[in-house]
């Protein structure tokens, strides 16, 4: 009964291995090089505003964050994204094969921001100046031209309420008419202020400006104390996915601008990183032989395991895609060695069976089910490490962490299937298969 | 009989041991602090720097530029070439903090390697690649990981009697570890000028996330062997399960030091702090599983710990 079911695992495992074989050859997966390793595209921002006017620099870092986040969406894309001077933002991005979408994706500011127009109903597509960075704005000039340029009758000014920044979640939804809009719920710190506000002007018009053009021009008819509403606008479905991405992501707080796109070359020598990366794999092929030598033909079938466990981070990495950096490469060659540990449990626990007068079939299964316990709850301590990395990462902006969080669980999830599913089918297969002809060849055990 | 019989029972030592190193490690970050500020030299990545532009009339390579910033006394410059239209022989250095004079004379001696196209010298400052908010989170994320892990131990092992020790003592051993290559970040500050960059957070991760895998191997076999109910101390089941899983812990950190170990030597020059942080890591979470988490449980089971055990006995 379990031959079959190690023949059924058999199978799957084959399939699996085509999948990743199919993903790493595939040349519309191809690996992703950091900056270190293969250098990228550059891009200046500067800030859209006129030359005099000075820039808070919490806004500045605020942007910096929002900027790193949006190329960085998962967290494995390793960019570099600086503050430089007071009123620019530098960013590194890896590789890149279509520079064109990264900097239209950088540059969207969706500056959102609700503004009290009073008694005023403003048409949608007005433009207006808001007291946050109050001064002249995009909106207000023709395509393309300078920001420097005079205006001869300047949009009027009104009071920034609320922005973009204080929402939690939005989404685009769909209304019985068949009208686009986006749902959008406050954060919890900022339920009260709204409430309070919508208390008190109730009656008013609360303006819905983006990047300071009208987008809708709601009058606030009922007390909002729940913390979320809707904006609503002549939206396509596409406007309002793009806008609730946007909001989700964060808006830019100011309007900026490309200043220069250059390429930037690798930062660390070919001959550096050539030599770690040899010098890891020949730590690992030590690895690999010493499990031989050690454990004989279990220890050869865990070295194939662990062929298949690098080919299948391998394939997610592509897939991802993660961006390879030195480091990251390192790491995986870590996770390589560290991933011998379901192994070593398993067959420790079989020779101390084979040891205590054990047959080979008992050994054989009672190694993986007694190291299944420490190997389960050991792995899911890690993961569960993971969970609050990425967690944390995600939710104060550090795409850092949060894709470590990311690498690190797919190594650990890879490791549990290939030494414990891969390991044990083909341990079964041969070994259990065979079980005569091992009692007679016990030093293939290494017992 | 082993070499074990008597293991746990040399506790104090142990104890004793780890109290040293860590208490060397503090006293260094002391130190630094003192000195700097920091409890370990920060690098760019986390307190931001200078970012020069320049473009030379003729070909000038690499080493001819990182040679003319570490001569001026700038230890690490990252050098990379800029490409573009009409952009030739144009390098982007980061460096540290380059205050304006020492800029200027930079320039001077940049300008010996080969003419500069008029106007390309820019010096600007830029903020840590790292901002504040990666390393609050990281550091809060590796705190409460530790309060979430040890109700996790707690659950798993929730057939032992007072299995809340065992979660206790084995996020201890995961900040034993953390402490530990604290330390000797701010130990080799001192003796060779490292500065802790990026990586080292990434470092700092691993070092947390692997840290539990062998102090639960070694508890999983206590709480298997405590099943079986035969005769005998406490501090005899311990031993009997520390002999039964060393060799298993010695094979897998030996395996993954290994590589680590080679990389050291013979890899990069760029990594090697990096590698060599992890290598203490491991180092340290193996020795931590087997003589920290280990041996505090005992003392623990055995009433030791002064202001706990009292509560629990009272």
């Amino acid at each position: 009964m379990s031959k079959q079911r190690d023949l059924i695992w058999l199978v799957i495992i084959i399939l699996i291995i085509g999948a990743a074989i199919w993903l790493v050859t595939s040349p519309n997966f191809p690996i992703q090089r950091g900056l270190d390793l293969q250098g990228g595209l550059q891009v200046l921002l500067e800030a859209d505003v006129p030359a005099d006017q000075e820039i808070p620099r919490d806004q500045l870092d605020t942007a910096r964050q929002i900027v790193s986040q949006r190329v960085n969406a998962l967290g494995v894309t390793e960019p570099l994204v600086q503050v430089e001077g007071d009123r620019r933002i530098l960013v590194e991005l890896p590789g890149v094969d279509n520079p064109d979408q990264a900097i239209a994706l950088i540059q969207e500011t969706a500056l959102l921001e609700f503004i009290d127009t009073g008694t005023q109903a403003l048409p949608v597509g007005t433009c207006v100046r808001t007291s946050l960075n109050n001064g002249p704005s995009r909106c207000e000039l023709p395509p393309g031209a300078d920001i420097d340029t005079p205006i001869a009758n300047p949009a009027p000014t009104f009071e920034t309420v609320m922005t973009g920044a204080e929402l939690r979640q939005a989404q685009s939804e769909r209304s019985q008419t068949n009208q686009y809009y986006v749902s959008f719920s406050l954060k919890p710190e900022e339920t009260e202020f709204f409430a309070d506000y919508t208390r008190q002007n109730q009656g008013r018009f609360l303006t819905i400006v983006l990047d300071k053009e009208v987008i809708s021009s709601p009058r606030i008819s009922a007390v909002i104390s729940s913390g979320s509403g809707t904006i609503t606008g002549n939206f396509t479905l596409e406007e309002a996915q793009k806008l609730a991405l946007q909001l989700r992501f964060g808006s830019l707080p100011i309007p900026l601008r490309i200043e220069s796109t250059r390429l930037v070359g690798a930062t660390l020598g070919e001959q550096s990183v050539r030599a770690s990366i040899e010098a890891g794999i020949a730590g690992v092929i030590m690895v690999l032989l010493f499990m031989i030598g050690y454990y004989r033909l279990p220890g050869f079938l865990a070295a194939i395991a662990l062929l298949i466990y690098a080919l299948l981070n391998f394939a997610v990495f592509e897939g991802l895609p993660v961006t390879l950096t030195l480091p990251a490469i390192t790491g995986f060659l870590l996770s390589l060695g560290m991933a011998v540990d379901a192994n070593v449990l398993v067959f420790e626990r079989m020779k101390e069976e084979l040891a205590r007068g054990r047959n080979i079939g008992e050994s054989v299964h009672s190694g993986f089910q007694r190291a299944w316990t420490s190997i389960r709850d050991s792995n899911i301590a890690t993961l569960v490490i993971c969970l609050i990395l990425w967690t944390f990462g995600r939710s104060f902006g550090a795409s850092a962490v949060q894709g470590f969080a990311v690498t690190l669980a797919i190594g650990v999830a890879i490791s549990m299937f290939t030494a414990v599913l891969i390991t044990r089918t083909l341990v079964n297969l041969i070994i259990g298969g065979s079980a005569n002809w091992m009692a007679k060849h016990r030093w293939l055990l290494g017992a | 009989m082993s070499m074990f019989d008597n293991f746990v029972q040399k506790r104090r030592y142990f104890y004793i041991f780890s109290g040293i190193v860590i208490g060397l490690g503090f006293l260094a970050m002391i130190y630094s602090y003192v000195n700097r500020g920091q409890i370990f030299p920060l690098g760019v990545d986390f307190i931001g720097g200078t970012r020069f532009e320049i473009q030379f009339t003729n070909t000038v390579s690499e080493e001819q530029v990182r040679a003319t910033f570490t001569e001026a006394g700038i230890s690490n410059p990252s050098i990379t070439a800029l490409r573009g239209q009409d952009l030739n022989n144009a390098w982007q250095i980061r460096t540290e903090y380059v205050d304006a004079n020492e800029a200027h004379s930079l320039q001077s001696a940049l300008e010996k390697l080969a003419p500069l196209v008029p106007g390309t010298f820019s010096v600007t400052t830029v903020s840590p690649a790292v901002g504040q908010e990666v390393t609050r989170a990281a550091l809060a994320a590796v705190i409460v990981s530790g309060i979430v892990v040890l109700f996790y131990i707690m659950f798993a092992f929730r057939q032992v009697p007072n299995s809340f020790r065992y979660g206790a003592c084995a996020v201890i051993a995961m900040f034993h570890d953390l402490f530990v290559i604290f330390g000797f970040a701010a130990i080799m500050g001192m003796i060779s000028g490292w500065e802790v960059d990026a990586l080292f957070l990434t470092g700092v991760l691993t070092v947390a996330g692997f840290s539990l895998q062998d102090t639960i191997v070694v508890f999983d076999r206590i709480r298997e062997n405590s099943a079986r109910k035969r005769s005998g101390s406490f501090e005899a089941l311990v031993n009997r399960s520390v002999s039964e899983t060393i060799k298993r812990s010695l094979i897998t950190q030996l395996s993954a030091m290994f590589v680590l170990l080679s990389i050291l030597l013979f890899g990069g020059a760029s990594i090697k702090p990096f590698i060599a942080v992890l290598f203490v890591g491991l180092l340290s979470g193996t020795y931590s599983s087997i003589f920290t988490a280990v041996p505090l449980l005992v003392s623990w089971e055995l009433g030791e710990i002064p202001l706990i055990s009292r509560v629990k006995t009272a």
